[in-house]
């Protein structure tokens, strides 16, 4: 194991990275390949965060690889390596199957718009425009507009197509008709264009590929390591108090969730009057639930699509979607071709949640209500998979609560914040000097792709701190 | 350095970001993302590959002095004359 424990770390570093999701990950490693002296810890006995797997009876269950945009590819080669963009394959099965419309599609511009034109019939003039108005859109642009806005304009009162074209994205980064148009179309525009893709060999792979390009580039990485505390006197960051130690260092890069940094690791007193004003509006999005199912070795399944976006619900509706016995739910299923050489079948659902809902339970109903999701997944399942039941030999819920336990974050946050708090990330550093945020926040950089990407952005500017 | 060193790194580094680009035939006035496929990524890489090879601080607010080869050049030639 590469891992150290943080009793053998240095005592000073150029910079500490705390939290390995993808968002750290990324920072840490591009900080070392820029020549900084980084040192990565995680609480966690495993590194990746969110991007995590575990292991149960043979089975081998992956959490957050449903499916990322064909973005990934270049990214990952850029900031990672070529072996790690070379695993990168894509799912050609997309499932769509509710009460307003079954559909199968490939999830790409030209599929969309012919679904959307021979089948919704839609006329062209209207598609076009669409797709070329969010591919459009940026940060810069009008922010008052709201994606409900956007369909109307486009689509109105088409619910069905509404629903197309919005649940993927609820599924994706917890968004709704209510957020910015501008965070819809710059996620709609990387995701629902060229395809959806995934990992070949699994999560667990592509950690490990991560975990070696970091060991080349120097990284001193700790796990089963928790920081307690970032020291900062007059307005600078010195370093991180990390289980009982205290290890020096000019920059801190936050992986943990905007507010936990915020609140729990830096102390609102090391911030003025008015950036907690600018944090006072910030909401964090919805966690998730989900099942997950092992299919008995020996035993296999037919393919029937690699994401299925299922629900029995008459329309779109994003409140239906968080409640505990939403009625919508995707499946993604994992063939032996996930893992080549694992000859094994494996399905996970995932559902959008309220930690509310589910922190509240004494512990006897939350054992009930998980078994109940279970029953419902399955039920669901059996339209596709009629056999499941006898064909599973491992059922496990994930809540709310399992999130928040494993990432520490803020009501167990699934994709950290909305919109406004990309502007509190961004902008640590004028309050303390040396102190940067890294990770899901303000939906457009949420997801695989998008914290990769935003752990980029955060290298250069701590880079161009740590220069200054 | 001169104007032609400058140019042969911003190519270099360029090169290093789009594997598949076609360097060598820019167009200098155009902009650079009408003919290369690069994103507003590859631009940031620009400017931390610029800050590592030669301390240059390039601040956001002047990013699109980087669209085109020759605003580049022009840019980088007052603060890399002495590199
Ligand atoms: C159920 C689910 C399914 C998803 N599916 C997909 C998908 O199919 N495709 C996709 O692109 N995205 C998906 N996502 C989203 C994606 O996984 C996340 O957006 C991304 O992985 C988040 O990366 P991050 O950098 O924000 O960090 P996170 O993954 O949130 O990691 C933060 C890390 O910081 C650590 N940490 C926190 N506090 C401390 C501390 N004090 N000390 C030490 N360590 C600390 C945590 O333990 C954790 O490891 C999914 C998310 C969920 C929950």
């Amino acid at each position: 194991m590469p891992y150290k424990s943080i009793a053998k770390a240095a005592a000073k570093y150029d910079v500490v990275v705390i939290g390995s999701g993808l968002g750290g990950l990324t920072t840490a490693n591009r900080l070392a390949n820029a020549g900084h002296r980084v040192l990565l810890v995680e609480h966690h006995h495993r590194l990746g965060g969110l991007a995590t797997w575990f292991k149960r009876k043979g089975h081998i269950f992956d959490i957050s690889l449903h499916g990322f945009p064909h973005g990934m590819i270049k990214t990952c080669r850029k900031y990672w390596n070529r072996a790690i963009m070379d695993s990168i394959v894509q799912l050609n099965n997309i499932v769509f199957d509710n009460p307003q419309f079954t559909i199968r599609t490939t999830f790409d511009k030209e599929d969309f718009t012919s679904i959307l034109t021979n089948r919704f019939k839609v006329d062209r003039a209207s598609v076009d425009d669409f797709f070329n108005t969010v591919a459009g859109m940026n940060f810069y642009d009008d922010r008052t507009m709201t994606t409900r806005e956007l369909f109307e304009q486009f689509f109105p009162g088409r619910g069905d197509v509404h629903r197309l074209l919005m649940e993927p994205i609820s599924y994706a980064n917890g968004s709704n008709f209510n957020d910015p148009a501008i965070t819809y179309g710059i996620v709609f525009s990387n995701f629902m264009n060229k395809g959806v893709f995934t990992f070949s060999g699994g999560t667990d792979k592509l950690i490990e590929m991560m975990v070696e390009e970091l060991e080349k580039n120097g990284v001193t990485i700790c796990t089963n390591s928790r920081a307690e505390r970032i020291v900062i006197d007059r307005g600078r960051v010195r370093g991180v108090e990390i289980d009982g130690r205290f290890i020096e260092a000019a920059c801190v890069v936050s992986n943990a969730g905007i507010l936990n940094t915020i609140d729990d690791l830096a102390g609102r007193a090391s911030f003025s009057a008015e950036f907690l004003e600018k944090i006072k509006p910030v909401q964090v999005n919805n966690s998730s639930c989900q099942v997950y199912m092992g299919i008995r070795e020996g035993e296999r399944l037919d393919d029937v699509g690699d994401l299925l976006f299922t629900s029995t619900a008459p329309a779109y509706d994003v409140d239906e979607m968080l409640d505990m016995e939403t009625r919508s739910r995707t499946f993604s299923l994992y063939y032996p071709k996930t893992r080549p050489g694992h000859d094994r079948y494996t399905v996970v659902a995932s559902m959008n949640a309220r930690y509310d809902d589910w922190a509240a339970l004494p512990e006897e109903r939350y054992r009930e209500e998980k078994e109940k999701m279970i029953e419902r997944s399955l039920v669901d399942l059996e339209r596709y998979i009629p056999d499941i039941r006898q064909k599973c030999d491992w059922l496990e819920a994930a809540t709310p609560r399992t999130f928040q336990r494993y990432t520490l974050h803020t009501k167990g946050t699934s994709f950290g914040t909305k919109f406004e708090g990309l502007e509190v990330s961004r902008t640590l550093f004028n309050d303390v000097k040396g102190l940067f945020h890294v990770g899901s926040v303000g939906i457009i950089m949420s997801g695989w792709l998008g914290a990769i990407n935003y752990g980029v952005i955060v290298a250069n500017d701590a880079d161009a701190y740590l220069r200054s | 350095m001169t104007r032609d060193e400058i140019k042969d790194v911003i190519l270099e580094i360029i090169q290093d970001i789009d594997e598949d680009g076609e360097v060598e035939n820019l167009n200098a006035d155009e902009p650079l993302r009408d003919q290369l496929d690069l994103d507003s990524m590859d631009f940031l890489d620009i400017v931390m590959e610029l800050r590592k090879r030669y301390q240059l601080q390039i601040p956001e607010g002047d990013y699109p002095e980087l669209a085109s080869l020759a605003s580049c050049v022009n840019y980088l030639e007052p603060r890399l004359k002495d590199v």
